[in-house]
């Protein structure tokens, strides 16, 4: 897989924003930065994506940056006093954010509110839903499911960014595989898997699954926490960890390596 | 106070093998004594605290006696009703332990604050909150609550030591003055503000009260009182159901009409903007020198 200039260039720009701010969750965002870039590249103005891994602000900060709805200036205050960018998304800032997340397993109830909401509308809008494997231990997350599936919401569009790493473990060990193809399709969503950082193939069959039937849909983005910077990748320090100046010199120097391989 | 906690856990834990401890999926580099101590009496249940409570609340009632870790918001609101009802109602020692009460998660932002808890949880049956003020308080309400097997919240924020020695009771006297014109009541290390606050001046009493419900007020803190009549109460915790209405409560309980009552507590996001832990603490006016400016008020 080749990475796009815009994959490479938000990465450049999230590892600066984090070196700055000397802050973690940097493997959470790198992990489900592609999978925003594409949602970005789909939705229409009125769609919402709802990111209830709220640990990975960053990566939708950046995004929104890229698409002109939170500046430059703005974008620098990360993690600063008086910011409006927090750790985890804050609410009522930006058109984009709607909801304060970061308590995880609130993201896809609220996606259902919203695509129950737009069935009442009788529009044709899609609401999409990021979801982390830790996001898919909490209760909330199986009552939104049976909800899903019984009320028939077919504008709903879940991804899970299943990258098999949580806060303090890995998620097999854990609870097992709550992100499993099976059990999803079994409850009753229409279900599929993609390469969570290959942005065209993810766009692709995002597309091909809107059409496919009148069930809620869920994609199973195979994922690695860390991806693209060699020595964050699928270690779970780089949940937590900041970047030394050394380490980010070296991270920089790793995305320069990226389509070399 | 993480550390601290997990290395007396870890002694407790293996002293005694009715001791469970369950977490939400956190604790890295800071539970790792806790795993190696407990064996198979530590248990990750995974970024699920309801069930985590509820699972915890039917060890208890097989004979264990279980703490539950999160970060506050999680380990309280999220399975409130478990705690209500599993646990409290049946007057079970299950332990809930809050990491990062108040602002304490600073720019993570509002979802990982916990500002409300004590009036949460201070409100059930058969429950104590314990909020330690100095790192040394950590071993105290440690003590307290694993011999007093019954409901409990631990309320973990950020510690320093004592500035001297103090014999740790649940009201402590922090600041003697020799004639005290102002007695300040602080919960939690919001205390170390006000430390800062009082620094150079001779007329204030400064005492800490680490639970909530508490049943009396010590004879020092009363004497105080009814020298100074003029009280305040600094805390990361909102007004409502925090330490100033429970020491209101019993000032009158015991008909004691100060003349002069203060609550310095949390207002949430009046500017609707984050930051550090200080910043919110700013915005609330529980700084160094909102403090200074309030006891300038009264002096
Ligand atoms: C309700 C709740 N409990 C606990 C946490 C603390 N927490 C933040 S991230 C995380 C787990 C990280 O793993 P995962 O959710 O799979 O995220 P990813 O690996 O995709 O970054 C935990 C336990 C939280 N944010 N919300």
């Amino acid at each position: 897989m080749k990475y796009t200039q815009t994959q490479i260039d938000l990465r450049r720009k999230l590892l600066s924003l984090y070196y700055g701010a000397n802050a973690g969750h940097i493997g959470s965002s790198l992990s489900c930065i592609d999978v925003l870039i594409a949602l970005f590249g789909i939705k229409t103005d009125a769609e919402r994506v709802i990111l209830s891994k709220g640990h990975a602000a960053a990566a939708l900060y950046c995004v929104l940056n890229h698409i002109g709805e939170i500046d430059d200036l703005t974008l620098e205050t990360f993690y600063k006093n008086g910011t409006k960018l927090s750790a985890h998304p804050s609410a009522n800032s930006f058109l984009n954010i709607p909801f304060a997340l970061g308590s995880l397993g609130h993201g896809f109830p609220i996606a259902c509110g919203i695509a129950q909401a737009n069935q009442l509308l009788k529009n044709s809008d899609y609401v999409y839903v990021v979801m982390s494997d830790g996001d898919t231990n909490e209760g909330t997350t199986w009552e939104a499911a049976h909800y899903a599936v019984a009320k028939k919401l077919s504008n709903l569009m879940v991804i899970i960014d299943k990258n098999n790493l949580q806060g303090f473990g890995r998620t097999m060990d854990i609870l097992g595989d709550t992100a499993n193809n099976e059990v999803w399709s079994h409850i009753g969503f229409e279900v599929i898997e993609a390469d969570g950082h290959d942005v065209a193939q993810f766009k692709e069959r995002l597309q091909l699954l809107k059409g496919s039937s009148d069930k809620p849909k869920l994609i199973i983005a195979n994922t690695i926490k860390g991806k693209g910077v060699d020595y964050m990748e699928n270690k779970m320090e780089w949940h937590y960890l900041p970047m030394n100046a050394e380490q980010y010199t070296q991270a920089l120097n790793s995305l320069s390596t990226l389509n070399n391989a | 106070m993480r550390k601290e906690f997990s290395s007396i856990i870890s002694r407790k834990i293996k002293a005694n093998e009715k001791l469970v401890f369950m977490t939400g999926d956190l604790g890295y580099n800071a539970l790792e004594p806790v795993i190696e101590a407990a064996g198979e009496r530590f248990i990750n249940a995974g970024v699920a605290e309801q069930n985590m409570v509820g699972v915890a609340a039917g060890m208890a009632y097989k004979g264990f006696n279980v703490f539950t870790y999160s970060i506050a918001p999680f380990a309280v609101y999220r399975c409130f009703e478990q705690i209500k009802i599993d646990v409290c109602i049946h007057n079970l020692p299950v332990y809930i332990v809050g990491n990062g009460g108040g602002y304490g998660y600073g720019i993570m932002g509002a979802t990982h604050h916990a500002i409300e808890d004590i009036a949460c949880l201070s409100s059930l049956p058969n429950m104590t909150c314990w909020i330690p003020a100095f790192v040394e308080d950590v071993d105290y309400c440690l003590n307290k609550i694993v011999d007093e097997k019954k409901p409990a919240y631990l309320r973990l924020g950020l510690g320093k030591p004592y500035p001297n020695p103090v014999a740790i009771s649940t009201i402590n006297q922090v600041i003697s003055s020799e004639s005290p014109e102002i007695t300040i009541i602080a919960m939690g290390p919001i205390v170390h503000n006000a430390l800062e606050a009082i620094a150079g001046k001779q007329t204030i009493d400064l005492f800490t009260i680490l639970a909530v419900p508490f049943l009396k007020f010590s004879d020092a803190l009363k004497t105080s009182i009814e020298r100074t009549r003029k009280v305040i109460v600094i805390e990361e915790h909102v007004g409502r159901g925090g330490m100033a209405e429970q020491v209101l409560s019993r000032l009158a309980n015991e008909s004691l009409f100060p003349d002069a009552f203060v609550s310095m507590h949390a207002k949430g996001y009046p500017s609707k903007l984050y930051g550090n832990q200080s910043f919110h603490q700013t915005e609330s006016g529980l700084d160094v020198a909102s403090i200074q400016n309030e006891i300038s008020k009264l002096s």
